[in-house]
């Protein structure tokens, strides 16, 4: 019914374009607060539309697949969640969707953050993930099979030091418990030790401090999530190789929930997302149509070729 | 003696970063790890000093009943208000057995987390959304050669980056055509000038490093004359 309905509303709205280039052709643009409730209903309705539409995988997230799939049970991967509640729209489906994958094939996680915010997000997607049936199958326990080091004050240059060694800017995790009485951390002392590294990063210090200090100087393998903003910035050091893959934005969350057969809520959220860029594109077309029109109407009042 | 020994500080921690990169062994791999420290020492600091500028800034605008100083109260009893619960919920789980931390799930720390911060950023956040769809319409004009060109590729990306244009052209042809498109977009052009901006904050960022390590630019210890 709710389906029915919103695309019922969404053809409408459609629809109703046509009048909206009809009264800005005509000079008469539409108010601030009408476009302002065109993408209000564009994002909110799909939302309850129980449709998935169909998503080619690029080779950036297909790149980071073919990598975390070649990775053996017991594998070693520092998650650095470097994020906050307003990119985690974005960031935490793809973190839930990691997660899970680590879960179920037995890589072991050690999660930090560069931001504050990040070992909150990251808290929450180990509920998640525990939520998911299969997850739930097996029993993980903490300290064993996840560690969550918490927070470090000191951007890049916590990247820097845990170069010498993890216990220097960890000396215990989020429980208090000492950096040499945690099992996982058994036999970690830097990066040399760990098999994998992914960042979830919304700015800085994010994915660009990993590549310069974790790949560059430590030779670390390294796989990222980032907003869309973002994607343009590191797209560099995936050409080059620095980066192994890339997950960009809500299309990234998407495709890496459909490569890993995960149904989260990026792809709910995609449909909503594609919505948006389409009234976007609407407003875009309807403004230089309207610009153009007018411009040659200025330039020829009376009418004449 | 004020400004010459911040100065100095900055030289040496300077030259150690920079050299340390090139000859990481002892004694400068070891000097390069102690300030690394000190960064984060004096970062963990700077949020103290935060804290105190929110409060300063917010009493002075009570004080002087600036434009919108009843919202500097709402500014104090948010930034007490979780300092309160997440020191409670921090000492309570220390306490109890099994232990859980302040940020676990349940506790009083994690209920204002999730339900006002994740809120409260997220509507601001959201709200560009609203700003991008008012420009496009208002704005995003193709005047000239390199407004029409941002606009193209925006338009391309925009459509590429989900599953739209591919949608439409899949009535012709099976290849997702938009997304390759996007895809190209950002591979190459974009990489090409993301990286030509790179290499020009890199140079940048190495001629202010010298001139901050040689002592010529001074205004990072203040004071003016």
């Amino acid at each position: 019914m709710l389906n029915t309905l919103a695309i019922i509303i969404l053809s409408l709205m459609g629809a109703s374009l046509i009048y909206v280039l009809y009264r800005t052709i005509d000079g008469r643009p539409v108010e601030r607060r009408i476009v302002f409730a065109y993408i209000g209903l564009a994002v909110m309705l799909p939302l309850m539309m129980k449709v998935t539409p169909p998503l080619p995988i690029t080779t950036d997230v297909q790149k980071l697949y073919e990598h975390i799939v070649k990775l053996p049970p017991g594998s070693k991967v520092l998650c650095a969640f470097d994020f906050d509640p307003p990119s985690a729209p974005e960031l935490q489906p793809m973190a839930v969707a990691f997660v899970k994958y680590a879960f179920k094939h037995d890589l072991k996680l050690i999660i930090m953050g560069l931001w504050p915010q990040g070992p909150q997000q990251a808290n929450m997607a180990l509920q998640e993930a525990f939520r998911d049936s299969l997850v739930a199958v097996k029993p993980h326990e903490e300290g064993i099979d996840w560690v969550n080091l918490g927070f470090q004050s000191g951007n890049e240059f916590v990247i820097l030091s845990m170069g010498d060694g993890f216990k220097r800017m960890f000396p215990r995790d989020t429980r208090l418990i000492p950096y040499d009485s945690i099992p996982i951390l058994k036999n970690v002392v830097n990066f040399s030790n760990i098999d994998f590294i992914m960042n979830f990063g919304a700015g800085y210090p994010g994915t660009r401090e990993w590549v310069q200090i974790g790949v560059d100087r430590y030779k670390s393998d390294l796989g990222a999530g980032t907003t869309a903003v973002q994607a343009t910035e590191v797209y560099p050091y995936l050409s080059s190789g620095q980066l192994v893959g890339l997950l960009g934005g809500m299309s990234g969350a998407a495709e890496f929930e459909k490569v890993l057969a995960e149904k989260g809520k990026a792809s709910t959220f995609i449909l909503a997302q594609m919505f948006g860029h389409a009234t976007v594109m609407a407003f875009v077309i309807i403004g230089n149509v309207a610009f153009f029109v007018l411009g040659r109407k200025k330039k020829n009042p009376e009418g004449n070729n | 003696m004020r400004r010459e020994v911040p100065v100095l500080i900055t030289s040496i921690a300077g030259l150690v970063f920079a050299i340390s990169y090139f000859i990481p062994h002892t004694p400068f791999g070891r000097a390069e790890s102690i300030f690394g420290d000190w960064v984060s020492i004096v970062q963990a600091f700077a949020i103290w000093l935060g804290v105190l500028n929110l409060l300063k800034v917010s009493l002075e605008k009570i004080f002087r009943k600036s434009e919108g100083w009843p919202y500097s109260y709402l500014i104090i009893a948010s930034l007490f208000g979780t300092l309160i619960v997440g020191f409670y919920s921090g000492f309570s789980g220390i306490n109890a057995t099994p232990q859980y931390t302040y940020s676990d799930t349940g506790t009083g720390f994690d209920w204002v987390y999730q339900n006002i911060y994740t809120a409260l950023t997220s509507t601001m956040f959201s709200m560009l959304a609203f700003f991008v769809g008012s420009a496009s319409y208002r704005a995003f004009r193709a005047r000239n050669i390199q407004a029409t060109l941002l606009l193209i590729s925006g338009f391309l990306v925009m459509g590429g980056r989900v599953p739209l244009l591919d949608r439409i052209s899949s009535i012709f042809t099976e290849t997702p055509i938009f997304s390759n498109l996007a895809n190209w977009i950002m591979n190459y052009p974009n990489s090409a000038g993301q990286r030509a901006i790179l290499i020009g904050i890199a140079l940048g960022i190495m001629s202010s490093s010298l001139r901050v390590i040689l002592g010529i630019e001074r205004s990072h210890v203040g004071g003016g004359n």
